[in-house]
């Protein structure tokens, strides 16, 4: 088999780090090679290389024998390789046609008019020979992030991709999707494709990939066969030491009263149709209560719910002994509901405005952000810096915008913010999502403190390792309802996994 | 290759230099322009500057053009920090010039101040009111006001024109003899005429204080109140905004009407200060509505540089009436004006974007790269 594509000793540093220092890595056509690391270990720098969005300082990229310079990530598409990234880049009011055909740049130059119909003819021979189940003609805001991802795989699978890089493909994925997606890997592998498989899920590198390569602080550590690994082997390649899967010891689920109850509530998606069907949910204060489920199955609707964000057709909903109307933010907020969205960037902040300004988003009707109707900047700019200090988040001051920093510096902005506020509950929705480990870490900090300060805490995710590292009691939901609920500490992935993916009818 | 990428951070003194070169380049152009049609460039643009701001009496007719831009400007600026594009400022002009024109009429005999000062609340309140429809659909139907606000302006401009042409409305002077000739609006009684100040030749107009009164009042809103904290986020971000408890309708429809009342006391002032009377044709064809939002573009939406521009572009188009005449076509005027118009306006482009020249890189060679059967 030839090599489709060579990297050897590639080295690429950043102020302050070398993000890859020498790494070879090789894959041959028709393989699945698994890239294998921590978080921070240099796996998104080197397949930015391999994409072309950064060029090495040292070393070189060989592809099919030859070797290749990338100026640019349109040079890396022509060349045949694709990037699914974790973070979608479709254009949600497009549909799946539109989308792929847009992400195909051979023809955009050439073809003025789009023939819908024969798009879609193609996109759906391309769905069922790889497994791709998408209705062509969707629209992408009507996707779930699974099917998304789909569409994605479908746009790199259009351009006639050899190379396809998947960056942790299965972050959104139930345990069944995953399935889904690994038979998908695999034809496309056996079609002469090579598949780069990014991910720091040891069972699902073992199941899916020929070869591992493994990185470590920016080396590649070894490259090994798949089938003669063991998750135990991988785990020390990647570590460099034993780990444990940890769970939470020191929850104290009886201690406080009820802070959020939810009895049989309804409330319609953005189309329309109930997304929420009779959710009763209960979160005492001190306690962490995970919802589990695969994204698109009514998480977000029953967070923006709680957060007033979203009228509810029935039910009842009570936060901190209060009953609340519903459908408005700042009744919300009044009652002491603390909300961290999963879409950080546009809704959690305004993107274009200050650090301070973000800062006091939903203190600045009162004392000491204001005095009546006027603004107190400079207390403002005060408060921005104090908790721009305690919390640790870098960036160079609270004048500058928020869009600016990065992913984990922002959404300590916005969890010390929600956290400002004294709240009886905090319902934070996938808080981890494309955060650095060091990120992760400052987060699960902060949701297991905010616990231990008695407020009551709702953390929606679709990442089973995090929910059992930190919740007491954990609800999973499936279209639109509470189908089960466990103690974190009797609770396995495997039975998780079955309800998430509905195979389990359990009145809640 | 040129590639265009936009600026991380921008510079502060771009802001400044970016317009300058801007205008250089536009004289540099109308240089060649005006060589090629046999007109001395240097002189021309000596007379330019001459006619906008240094002959005899050009200050003051320069204040005079930019009032009303001003005051546009102000109205255009203050909807579109919220993202809220009211395109009716044209309209809403016209609305306050009927609103201020009428309570005018009707004050006939009552104190001097107080019948200006009525007039001046009619004018506002006309705008806000047109200004309200647009600002009630987006906020409960979510309609495009770009759409209904500029429809309404000519809903404005046939209503003004039906209360002087088509009818014998109470606006309309039926006795005078001009007016048997010609249809005309009443002349405003004497108590209704705004006053102005002659400062060392240049008359400096009522309305263009209150303009400039109202910029300070506009920046310290914005810049210093909860309502300019919310209509910040809610310009930013609408989700934020709702997410952080603010009344997102009440605050587009606040600023809708408060756009629509600025723009309608220009209108007011148009009566008050210089027609003395409702003069539809006047006002129909100066477009100050629209060259407002030119005004507060080229601002930024910054309420002191609205009417600072507003002064310069005032000069601009006041240099044009006294520039052409025989030896200067009232084309060639057009063009100057459209010139450095348009340089400042593409201008703007280099204060967010940069331009850079790269090499056009070599194509990447493999197999991979033929076209798909």
């Amino acid at each position: 088999m030839q090599a489709a594509v060579e990297l050897r000793g590639i080295t690429k540093r950043f102020p302050g780090v070398v993000a890859n220092d020498r790494v070879d890595f090789e894959a041959a056509e028709g393989e699945v090679h698994a890239l294998l690391g921590e978080n921070g270990a240099g796996k998104t720098t080197l397949s930015n290389i391999l994409t072309g969005l950064y060029r090495p300082d040292e070393g070189e990229i060989v592809l099919f024998g030859r070797p290749t310079e990338f100026h640019s990530p349109r040079d890396a598409l022509d060349a045949g390789i694709a990037m699914v990234h974790q973070h979608f880049r479709l254009v949600s009011p497009f549909t799946v046609a539109e989308n792929v055909v847009l992400g195909d740049h051979r023809d955009v130059g050439r073809a003025f008019l789009l023939r819908p119909r024969t798009i879609e003819k193609r996109v759906g021979d391309l769905s069922r020979r790889f497994g791709l189940a998408v209705d062509p003609r969707a629209r992408i805001w009507q996707l779930s992030l699974g099917e998304q991802q789909r569409v994605e795989i479908l746009k790199a699978l259009y351009q006639d991709a050899r190379i396809l890089i998947l960056d942790e493909p299965t972050a959104v994925l139930t345990p069944q999707e995953a399935a889904a997606l690994f038979e998908t890997i695999r034809a496309m592998a056996k079609d002469g494709r090579t598949v780069i498989f990014i991910s720091h899920k040891l069972h699902e590198v073992k199941a899916v990939a020929d070869r591992v390569t493994v990185l470590r602080r920016g080396r590649s550590i070894a490259t090994v066969p798949a089938a003669a690994a063991t998750r135990r082997s991988l785990a020390a390649l990647m570590v460099g030491r034993e780990i444990e899967l940890g769970r939470r010891q020191d929850g104290r689920r009886d201690g406080g009263d009820a802070v959020l109850e939810l009895d049989g509530v309804w409330a319609d998606g953005d189309r329309g149709a109930p997304a929420l069907k009779h959710v009763s949910l209960r979160v005492c204060g001190g306690e962490i209560v995970a919802v589990a489920g695969v994204a698109g199955n009514g998480q977000r609707e029953l967070a923006e719910t709680i957060a007033g964000l979203r009228p509810r057709t029935r039910g009842t909903l009570q936060a901190a002994g209060r009953r609340l109307r519903g459908g408005d933010p700042r009744e919300a907020i009044a009652a002491g509901i603390a909300y961290v969205p999963e879409d950080r960037l546009g809704t959690a902040v305004a993107p274009g405005l200050s650090v301070a300004t973000n800062v006091v988003l939903k203190s600045y009707r009162e004392a000491p952000a204001s005095r009546g109707p006027l603004l107190s900047l400079r207390r403002i700019r005060e408060l921005a810096h104090d908790l721009m200090k305690r919390y640790d988040v870098r960036a160079p001051g609270p004048h500058v915008p928020a869009w600016q920093l990065s992913g984990g510096n922002l959404q300590k902005v916005v969890l010390a913010r929600e956290f400002s506020g004294g709240p009886a509950v905090l319902v934070a929705a996938s808080p981890t999502r494309g955060l650095d480990v060091a990120g992760i870490e400052t987060v699960h900090t902060f949701l297991r403190d905010a616990a231990a300060r008695g407020v009551g805490v709702l953390l929606i995710s679709e990442d089973l390792d995090e929910i059992l590292a930190l919740a007491d009691r954990i609800a999973v939901m499936y279209e639109g309802a509470v189908v089960g609920e466990r103690e974190a500490r009797s609770a396995t992935v495997e039975e998780l996994g079955l309800l998430m993916a509905g195979g389990e009818e359990e009145p809640a | 290759m040129i590639r265009i990428e936009r600026r991380l951070q921008q510079r502060r003194w771009l802001s400044v230099a970016v317009p300058l070169v801007s205008i250089i380049v536009a004289f540099l152009v109308a240089t060649v322009i005006l060589l090629a049609t046999h007109h001395p460039p240097l002189h021309s643009f000596r007379r330019l500057v001459d006619a906008a701001f240094l002959a005899n009496g050009a200050l003051t007719e320069t204040v005079v053009s930019a009032t009303p831009l001003a005051f546009t400007g102000l109205a255009a600026a203050v909807a579109f920090r919220m993202n809220l594009f009211n395109i009716g400022g044209e309209g809403q002009l016209y609305a306050g010039a009927i609103t201020g024109a009428t309570v005018g009429l009707l004050l006939a005999g009552a104190p001097s101040p107080i019948a200006i000062a009525l007039m001046m609340v009619a004018g506002a309140a006309g705008g806000a009111v047109l200004a309200a429809i647009p600002g009630i659909l987006r906020a409960f139907l979510s309609t495009n006001e770009i759409i209904t606000s500029l429809m309404l302006n000519y809903v404005a401009a046939l209503v003004i024109d039906y209360l002087i042409f088509d009818s014998h409305s109470y606006l309309r002077d039926t006795k005078g003899f001009e007016a048997k000739v010609f249809p005309q609006g009443k002349n405003l009684p004497s108590e209704a005429t705004w006053p102005n100040w002659p400062i060392h030749g240049l008359v400096l107009p009522l309305g263009f204080v209150v303009a400039v009164g109202l910029a300070v009042v506009i920046w310290g809103l914005y810049a210093r109140t909860r309502f300019g904290f919310e209509v910040q986020v809610i310009g930013d971000s609408a989700r934020a905004g709702r997410y952080a408890g603010m009344r997102t309708r009440r605050k587009i429809l606040a600023v809708m009407c408060l756009s629509g009342a600025i723009a309608g006391l220009g209108g007011a002032s148009q009566d008050g200060d210089f027609r003395h009377q409702l003069d539809p044709r006047g006002l129909t064809q100066a477009n100050y509505g629209y060259t407002g939002i030119v005004v507060a573009a080229l601002a930024r939406y910054n309420p002191f540089a609205v009417v600072l521009i507003a002064f310069l572009l005032g000069g601009l188009q006041n240099a044009g009436y006294a520039l052409q005449g025989a030896d200067f076509p009232a084309g060639l005027v057009g063009v100057l004006q459209g010139l450095i118009l348009f340089c400042v306006l593409g201008g703007e482009l280099f204060v967010r974007y940069r331009i850079r020249f790269v090499r056009r890189p070599r194509k990447a060679e493999t197999p991979a790269a033929e076209p798909a059967s």
